[in-house]
């Protein structure tokens, strides 16, 4: 009886001891040889499978913007396409190495979620879209009291909705959704008379529509809505990593880096341009971070600068055509800024 | 009396070790004391697990202010409101939708049950063919069949189908007046209660009636009269206080009225199309599952053949439906939160909307996980006592 008793103590204890601690999140994605990357169920311009079933958007680029700095091959990546109320448990629990997935930067997220953001990769702000076809006349979400609104589940949105509702003392009715593509359908069907999210969301949203002609964004934005990727706290490594590539990504279009001319850019002569592509002599700033030296070209080679990645997911070169607005440069009068790479 | 001494000692001399009485006890004790133990390793894992990853625990998050709306809620309820409170909106829903649907599943049910064996061929195969095809369909289908059903066919609010008594129907739900009870309109409820009351003690009499000297009583006539006539004659001396408010139209859809929203229609009538087809199943293998004799015994007395059903099967065949019929009642609340699926807020939704908004994961599944175990409990509780009720009563 005592040595069985000694031994299940024995057998907690090490039980206990054993799950204290763990690898380090680089260490871990190098041995597995890919970046695991939580993404939307399919939001246009942000993170959505195309025809061939590759994902595309700025959500995965940015992944893949990663993977090129850890492993400087931007394929590097595996999608795991996550519901509003499934994406915080898979990063926490490990099941995905970064969160990209147009998720609202808030203090309760950074805190009580034991999440961390590493920056706005694109500022958003909550809009509403209605048919105007079978609603003419409403061209302000000040008129819509009483109406129906189709909204996602567990997001800021959510609660934006009931705050801006209730600050104008308005009625609505509420139809929610967990799922996006549930949502859309319910709006496309006329359950409800108005959409709800991010303004971004709905102009892609409204291309999937039947007659995406007939519904129009109102001019009103509700919120601040700022978008990023996470990782999960405590391991400031991994998470200098993620933050820093969104720096670079930046840096690179203030610099004038782009896919093209990335190759000749190393020759430059400036010298900010040759320490950010790690040309300098003796150079230590990848390393340092934990990556090779070059990560600024492989990040580059594998998705181009910020602005290319934005006008090709989102902006010109898409079917959703966005200005870039408050996500220029801050040189262009945006908001986008990164701290010095040195 | 040597054989008899050495026959009595051998108990004593038998190893300790190889008792069997404490052989049980030590197994026993070292099984619980490793379940213990594990239980607890997980739990203290959780918690050392929780706190290294700088996720917040426990359930003070409750009492914070839920921020979102719910569209159908029983008990006042604002985004002012507390979490608890909004699991406890979805908790209600979630009752009622499973009670309407064990009510209409087990009215559905019986009918279903009792024409798979009427004698008329129509009827028999219709019931048959519903059987078949509900029972075999997954759940979730039935729920997508009446919301795209719903959604699909009806119209859009500015050409909702007139129903009569001021109702409509669009793709927005049913709506009918809703009643308003003016000054004076208790009297009507006592003048209910007085009724039914009256009624049931007029049935009482008249069976004992029965019983002494044979003759019989309209009672069904009685108690019509009584339930229906004490209310209106009340509602008239009470000076008509009520009054209905009609839905109308407006800007975005029709307001006032009340209002059933397809989601909770959609729900409500799938968990009771699937839900009586297996009770159809369990009525017609009760019914079948009573002697043939009784029938004919209860034939050569002399009683109709609605008689022999009332009187005779049905009383028998519940003591066969019964048990089985409690684990569909539990299959259809567990059902019940595939509401998940059309946005109907059942405890499943808000619970998972809570657990969204303040990343609680473990404690709202823990939660959800409770409160259906203590409904299932609960329900399985109050079919043993009908199940008693109904046993055969030996004498």
């Amino acid at each position: 009886m005592k040595h069985i008793a000694i031994g299940i103590l024995g057998a907690a204890a090490l039980g206990l001891t054993a799950s204290a601690a763990s690898a380090g999140t680089l260490d871990t994605v190098k041995q597995k040889g890919f970046i695991q990357c939580g993404v939307s169920t399919g939001l246009a311009g942000f993170s959505a499978p195309d025809d061939k079933g590759d994902w595309q958007g700025i959500d995965a680029d940015f992944c893949r913007a990663v993977a090129a700095a850890v492993f400087g091959d931007g394929t590097k990546v595996k999608f795991t396409p996550l519901s509003a109320k499934e994406r915080f448990t898979a990063l926490q629990s490990g099941e995905v190495d970064i969160l990209s997935r147009n998720t609202t930067w808030t203090i309760n997220r950074d805190t009580a979620l034991g999440l961390n953001f590493i920056g706005v990769t694109y500022y958003d702000g909550q809009g509403f879209m209605i048919n105007a076809k079978k609603l003419p006349g409403v061209n302000s979400a000040l008129q819509l009291s009483g109406a129906a609104v189709c909204v996602q589940s567990g997001t800021t949105t959510e609660l934006n909705l009931a705050d801006y509702f209730k600050s104008n003392k308005m009625e609505y009715n509420p139809v929610v959704f967990e799922k996006l593509e549930e949502v859309n359908a319910a709006y496309d069907a006329g359950r409800c008379d108005v959409y709800t999210t991010d303004q971004s969301g709905l102009y892609g949203i409204r291309l999937t529509l039947g007659a995406p002609a007939d519904h129009v964004v109102l001019p009103e934005i509700i919120s601040k809505e700022p978008l990023g990727p996470a990782v999960r706290q405590g391991d400031d490594q991994w998470y200098h990593i993620v933050k820093w590539t969104y720096f670079a990504l930046l840096q690179a279009e203030e610099l004038g880096i782009t896919k093209a001319n990335v190759e000749e850019m190393k020759a430059s002569d400036n010298p900010e341009i040759k320490r950010v592509l790690g040309q300098e002599a003796d150079t230590k700033i990848g390393t340092d971070l934990g990556v090779s030296n070059d990560w600024v070209v492989n990040i580059v080679k594998a998705v181009g600068n910020y602005g290319e990645m934005f006008e090709r997911n989102v902006g010109s070169g898409s079917p959703l055509k966005i200005a870039r607005g408050i996500n220029a440069l801050w040189t262009k009068g945006g908001l986008q800024y990164a701290p010095p790479i040195r | 009396m040597a054989s008899q001494e050495i026959l009595r000692e051998e108990p004593s001399r038998a190893s300790f070790v190889n008792d069997p009485k404490v052989r049980s006890i030590f197994f026993q004790v070292l099984v619980v004391v490793l379940l213990g133990a594990g239980v607890w390793w997980i739990v203290q894992n959780t918690i050392d697990n929780l706190a290294r990853l700088h996720i917040a625990s426990g359930f003070g998050f409750l009492r914070g202010r839920a921020g979102f709306d719910i569209s159908d809620t029983a008990i006042a309820y604002s985004s002012d409101s507390t979490y608890g409170r909004a699991i406890v909106v979805g908790f209600i829903n979630t009752l009622i939708v499973a009670g309407a649907g064990i009510v209409t599943a087990t009215l559905i049910g019986f009918i279903l049950g009792i024409g798979r064996l009427s004698r008329n061929w129509l009827i028999r195969k219709i019931c048959m063919v519903y059987v078949e095809i509900f029972r075999n369909i997954p759940p979730l289908l039935v729920i997508f069949f009446w919301y795209s059903g719903v959604l699909a066919v009806l119209p859009i609010p500015r050409e909702s189908i007139n129903l009569p008594f001021g109702s409509f129907l669009n793709q927005r739900g049913f709506y009918f007046p809703r009643a308003v009870w003016g000054d004076g309109s208790w009297l009507i409820f006592v003048a209910l209660l007085v009724g039914i009351a009256m009624a049931w003690f007029v049935a009482r009499k008249a069976r004992q009636r029965q019983m002494a000297t044979g003759q019989q009583f309209p009672v069904f006539w009685t108690s019509l009269a009584l339930i229906v006539g004490l209310p209106l004659l009340a509602y008239a001396l009470s000076g008509f206080p009520l009054t209905f408010d009609f839905p109308k139209q407006s800007t975005f859809n029709l307001t006032g009225g009340f209002q059933v929203k397809p989601e909770f229609l959609s729900l409500y009538l799938a968990l009771s199309c699937y839900t009586a087809a297996f009770i159809a199943e369990i009525v017609r293998a009760g019914i079948v599952g009573v002697s043939k004799g009784q029938t004919e015994a209860a034939g050569a007395l002399g009683l109709r053949p609605g008689s022999i059903l009332r009187l005779v099967v049905v009383p028998q065949a519940m003591r066969i439906i019964i048990p089985p019929l409690t684990s569909q009642y539990l299959n259809l609340t567990k059902n019940s939160s595939l509401a998940i699926a059309i946005g109907y807020p059942d405890l499943t939704a808000t619970a998972g909307t809570v657990l969204n908004q303040t990343g609680q994961a473990i404690e709202c599944v823990l939660i959800m996980m409770v409160v259906y175990l203590v409904l299932s409990l609960l329900t399985s509780a109050v079919m043993n006592v009908v199940n008693a009720k109904m046993a055969l009563v030996e004498r």
